[in-house]
């Protein structure tokens, strides 16, 4: 693998998943059970999909053939995709949706804050602009874990089944391979082990203030980020949100 | 004759912002620069949020302004670092948005006050508004609900 194929996986794993959870969050539009979350939802998708628009246009750059973020986006199949099972996983109830964003957010802003230092400028550059964003989605996804954590009995029920149903795909974000070791020689990217720290210690500060429990399980599914196998629910995904493009190659506005 | 470039910003003085009107994009501080490259003109923009579908119509209406204005071609440039900060709006863009009903940005992380009735008694409804970059707040004094341009 030369450092070129490695730089284009690493900047498809960012950009796979902000794209898929983006349109993951994006199914909510007009559904959220309030206005506030409806529109607090529909302004996180657009962040994210905002944030894929430069991820996935610098590996097409960094690909050098010619493929634009769209290309990227819309042209690939589900073996080509370099998200983590979690992202991809489906929205469930509301409480589901929230827990993963969660997960998710809290995964990102520790990397993000990583990759702001990266020794690659344009990674820096876009993760600088990312972090001011998702900053605002830990905060809400974080408020929001504990207020239906710790609110009736039942969102306490909800939140406590989407948090063990969902733990077993936190592992695969910290899982290194030889993707993220070579990035991390060269100062691009941060160690996974490093980040798992942080990362557990804000998770357990909210679950504790949420009043749920997190599982002892420490299983991880895997299988996402390296593209070997994805969860069903990724093809599921892209038959919509890749129909237009399907249907009318080259359609454009 | 080229147009000089004081003249130049003066006219994107009058480019306003699709979605809060009342501000121009130079008052937003996403244009970061305006310099001529032989006979192209190029605009360095910033853009505020990732996602913000303004961006776009952004860079349209400064060309179309431009255009207009006789500059036959313009080259427009996202620059994404240094990224945008709220602390390049100007002051009179602050003063415009108080005006229009916005309480705009503080580093206190919300509001110090209504917009409308300057009551400092103000609560947070969500982290997110009507556009990427606002959140909904509640004046508890006049009881009316407001938009807060967040500090990014």
């Amino acid at each position: 693998m030369t450092d070129q194929d490695a730089l284009f996986e690493y900047l498809l794993r960012l950009g796979d998943n902000t794209l898929i959870l983006g349109h993951r969050v994006s199914e909510w539009c007009g559904h959220a059970p309030v206005l506030e979350e409806d529109i607090a939802l529909a302004n996180t998708a657009l962040d994210l999909i905002g944030q894929t628009q430069m991820w996935l246009g610098l590996a097409g750059e960094v690909e050098g053939q010619g493929r634009t973020a769209d290309d990227l986006a819309m042209l690939r199949d589900v073996w080509d995709f370099r998200n983590v099972l979690l992202v991809e996983q489906p929205n469930g109830d509301f409480g589901q949706t929230i827990l993963r964003q969660f997960l998710f957010d809290a995964f990102h802003f520790d990397l993000l804050t990583a990759l702001s230092r990266s020794r690659n400028d344009q990674i820096a550059g876009i993760a600088t602009k990312s972090l001011k964003e998702v900053t605002y989605h830990l905060e809400r996804s974080s408020e929001t874990v504990i207020g239906l954590g710790d609110g009736t009995d039942e969102s306490h029920r909800r939140m406590q089944s989407a948090l063990d149903l969902l733990w077993p795909y936190v592992g695969e974000m910290f899982v290194a391979d030889d993707v993220d070791t070579a990035l991390q020689t060269q100062g691009i990217a941060p160690d996974l082990a490093h980040l798992r720290q942080s990362f557990a210690a804000r998770i357990a500060d909210v679950m504790s203030e949420a009043t749920l429990t997190i599982p002892e399980n420490s299983f991880a599914h895997a299988g996402g980020k390296t593209g070997f196998r994805h969860s069903e629910h990724l093809g599921h995904l892209l038959t919509q949100m890749q129909w237009l493009q399907r249907a009318y190659p080259g359609a454009t506005w | 004759m080229q147009a000089a470039l004081p003249e130049i910003w003066q006219w994107l003085e009058d480019v306003p912002d699709p979605e809060i009107p009342v501000i121009s994009v130079v008052d937003l501080g996403i244009v970061r620069d305006v310099a001529w490259h032989d006979a192209v003109l190029e605009v360095t923009v910033t853009p505020t949020y990732s996602g913000c579908p303004a961006t776009r119509v952004i860079s349209m209406d400064i060309e179309t302004a431009l255009r207009d204005r006789g500059i036959e071609e313009v080259a427009i440039k996202t620059q994404v670092a240094p990224a945008w900060t709220t602390d390049w709006l100007s002051d009179k863009g602050r003063a415009k948005l108080t005006e229009y009903g916005i309480a705009p940005p503080s580093p206190a992380g919300g509001p110090d006050a209504c917009p409308r009735c300057g009551s400092a008694q103000v609560e947070r409804i969500s982290q997110f508004g009507s556009t990427p970059c606002k959140a909904q707040w509640r004046c508890q004094s006049c009881l009316e609900p407001f938009d807060y341009f967040k500090c990014i």
